[in-house]
């Protein structure tokens, strides 16, 4: 008993206080920043893995970007990865990320459906799907449940099935072999529910994108709720991100 | 012998490997490793040669430190003798080749799919009709787990033949993650493309795969690794291990309802891994390892930072294992449960931590060392009795030992040389073999290229392929609700198995 107490003691106060002000340690490579600076835009783009960075003007997907900082390391003077891990909303074009420009991604309130507000904003259950993902957007998704992120104490868990949920949470690009395990999953979720793609993979297919073995189709049948990017995407911008879906009201 | 003998991430000429006839190659590699423990197969992989398919067999050889590789030229048309009724470390492998490339093995007892890769011999082979073992009777019933489990973690299929209870026997299917990831490191071209894909092989051994890409690539192209290059990748193969295995502790925790140990050892990893991020920018480690480059110079104000973190992670990690491993109510659920002997390990060919928990010696550390691990003089731990505690008991005593080394290490922070020696392309017509030791255990990558310099072959065994047959044995005879602590103290991959 007392080991136990003493333990505990030892551990202190381990949650983060305010998820929306921490900061995050060292270099973490989050939202980027493109400079006006004139670069050899060939060679910039030719760099990427994925092809997540497109000219006229220079801009980055970071639904495609993994995240490697290869062209932050190559063309210090145009991109810069700040330490903003607010990086999800529910448009894709949100995500893409221009020259010149210096602002917040969000979730844009116009667009969220009516209902998840209403019914979802206390109190939000979700399964989670792994689809091809590569077990690291999972154990980040692990980590915003233990007790430093602790997401359950805004109301959302994730739950053992999708009887009991309010939505799904894909990551991976989708294999063909899971294809139909996540439709059977989807169908078998209660309305009104909500999908969210965590991670790059899952966003974009990321590297995996024209690979023969994914299949993607599930994604084009119904509206996503909520992007999540990151390879993998840091705890923060996974707590943040679902706040800011089901929290922000018009 | 018609064999080439190569050391570690040694690149040979492919007109150097022997061929021979199927006769001979199943008689020699049959030798080698049969009645011979300190030898086991790292990779047994097949290639298209025009109609024909070539398949190549490397056996690693612990005592001599040397891999013992040898080829032979077979045709889909006819059927060959298996490896695996002699020897059942084979299994998966000839089972991938029969899956490829439609090869027949003879007296193979389960020739069943692997992963059903994209690419495979018989479309007809799908998810549905997999032929899974059953027995009749009134009194025994099937439970089938998955593909999506309860909890967050990857896919994969359980079937259950049990009595009451008692599992008689598990079957595990696996391919739902199957990415077709070999075929794109052929396709991708770009270095950093390939590279990135060696960390997405598994999120979880990112430093141990890319360090395995690296590695390959480096000696294919005739580069000389730098001490600073070696250096960060030593530390972080150690600050991996570290990190995953505290969480696979709290998962142990978890899985037998101790919320003091789950919660605690859960919130350990968090500081070794944002260390990781403060270094690299990454929790896991994305973007560390890139072949032929010191992408992030460890400095001696890191290594000052990394002693800060130890300092404050050691007492506490020690305080919750004393308590963990003194906790009767605990230990009743870690002892005797899930047990694998010693001659069913070696059997099945298992590799790391589920070679070493039966005291089967086998570290890539030791016998093939790479990077720094030579002047670490790793020891590597071994414990007797193959159950659930034994593998808990070598996750807390590596975390311990690799925290001294990681110490060591950063005591003689080396500095970076002043220019750095550019990376040439890959030399045609060879083949390259590399093994690393990651956390879970020996990870082989073979990589082949072709007359231009191309690659032709990229061939991904993570130490997950034979090791799942060790939970499908542990679990025999246990009752089914200590499958997920079973499941949990092994925690091999899926992504890894299903590339």
């Amino acid at each position: 008993m007392f080991e136990n107490l003493k333990i505990v003691f030892h551990q202190g106060k381990q949650f983060i206080p305010n998820v929306k002000t921490a900061i995050v340690p060292g270099i973490f490579r989050g939202r980027p920043i493109i400079s006006r600076e004139k670069v050899n835009e060939e060679e910039l783009m030719a760099l990427c893995p994925t092809d997540a960075i497109s000219v006229n003007p220079v801009s980055i997907d970071l639904g495609k970007c993994t995240f490697c900082g290869e062209c932050a390391m190559r063309f210090p003077k145009k991109i810069s990865f700040t330490k903003d891990y607010k990086l999800a909303s529910n448009v894709l074009d949100r995500l893409i990320i221009r020259e010149g420009e210096d602002k917040a991604v969000e979730v844009n309130p116009e667009q969220v459906r009516k209902e998840i507000h209403r019914v979802l904003g206390r109190s939000l259950k979700l399964r989670q799907i792994s689809a091809g993902g590569d077990n690291s957007c999972e154990m980040e998704l692990n980590a915003a449940n233990n007790v430093q992120f602790d997401i359950s104490r805004f109301g959302i868990d994730f739950v053992a099935s999708p009887r009991h949920a309010d939505g799904i949470v894909i990551t991976g690009p989708i294999t063909k072999n899971m294809a139909d395990a996540v439709q059977i999953c989807y169908d078998a979720t209660p309305d009104p529910k909500i999908i969210v793609l965590v991670g790059t993979d899952a966003i974009s297919g990321g590297l995996f994108a024209g690979s023969p073995a994914i299949d993607r189709s599930f994604l084009s049948k119904y509206p996503v709720d909520l992007y999540i990017p990151g390879n993998p995407a840091h705890p923060l911008t996974i707590v943040n991100g679902l706040l800011d879906l089901t929290r922000k009201l018009k | 012998m018609n064999y080439i003998s190569i050391k570690n991430n040694q690149t040979i000429q492919l007109s150097d490997i022997p061929e021979s006839n199927y006769e001979s190659f199943y008689d020699m590699n049959l030798d080698l490793v049969r009645a011979h423990t300190e030898r086991h197969c790292v990779n047994y992989f097949g290639y298209k040669v025009g109609n024909n398919i070539k398949l190549i067999c490397c056996i690693a050889d612990d005592s001599t430190h040397k891999i013992l590789v040898s080829t032979c030229l077979v045709n889909k048309a006819h059927s060959l003798e298996s490896f695996t009724p002699k020897l059942l470390c084979f299994e998966k492998f000839e089972r991938e080749i029969h899956e490829n490339f439609g090869i027949n093995f003879i007296d193979h007892p389960w020739l069943k799919p692997v992963r059903y890769a994209f690419n495979r011999d018989d479309m007809s082979q799908t998810k549905e009709n997999y032929p899974f073992f059953s027995i009749d009777s009134e009194e025994l019933h099937e439970v089938g787990v998955g593909p999506i489990h309860a909890g967050i973690i990857e896919p994969g299929h359980f079937r259950f033949i049990c009595n009451g209870e008692q599992i008689l026997h598990l079957e595990i299917q696996l391919g739902y993650q199957h990415r077709g990831i070999e075929q794109l490191f052929i396709e991708k071209k770009k270095l950093l493309q390939r590279a990135t894909l060696a960390e997405d092989i598994a999120g979880d051994t990112v430093v141990g795969h890319g360090t395995t890409f690296a590695h390959i690539w480096e000696s294919l192209c005739g580069f000389k690794t730098t001490r600073d290059i070696e250096f960060a990748r030593t530390l972080a193969l150690e600050l991996e291990r570290v990190a995953i295995h505290v969480s696979d502790l709290s998962g142990a925790c978890t899985d037998i309802a101790y919320q003091l140990g789950s919660s605690v050892f859960g919130r350990l990893r968090t500081p070794i891994i944002n260390y990781l991020q403060e270094w690299v920018g990454s929790r896991l480690a994305k973007g560390l390892i890139r072949p032929g480059r010191n992408q992030f110079p460890f400095t001696p104000a890191l290594a000052e930072r990394l002693t800060q973190v130890l300092d404050i992670f050691e007492p506490e990690f020690k305080e919750m294992a004393e308590k963990l491993f003194m906790l009767p109510s605990a230990l009743s659920r870690f002892e005797r449960t899930g047990v694998v002997s010693n001659a069913d390990a070696i059997s099945i060919g298992a590799v790391g931590m589920t070679a070493r928990m039966t005291n089967l010696n086998r570290d890539i550390r030791t016998s093939h060392p790479f990077s720094l691990y030579p002047e670490l003089k790793h020891s590597p731990i071994l414990k007797r009795h193959g159950d659930v505690y034994s593998r808990i008991q070598i996750r807390r005593e590596e975390i311990e030992q690799s925290i001294s080394y990681i110490r060591q290490l950063i005591s003689n922070v080396p500095v970076p040389p002043l220019t750095q020696e550019k990376l040439k392309t890959p030399a045609p017509d060879s083949f390259c073999l590399s093994l690393v030791e990651g956390w879970r255990g020996e990870i082989c990558h073979c990589a082949l290229t072709d007359e231009s310099g191309c690659l032709m072959v990229y061939k991904i065994k993570d130490p997950s392929f034979h090791n799942w047959l060790a939970l499908a044995l542990s679990v025999r005879n246990n009752e089914i609700s200590d499958f997920p602590i079973c499941n949990k103290s092994f925690n091999f991959s899926y992504s890894g198995h299903d590339l």
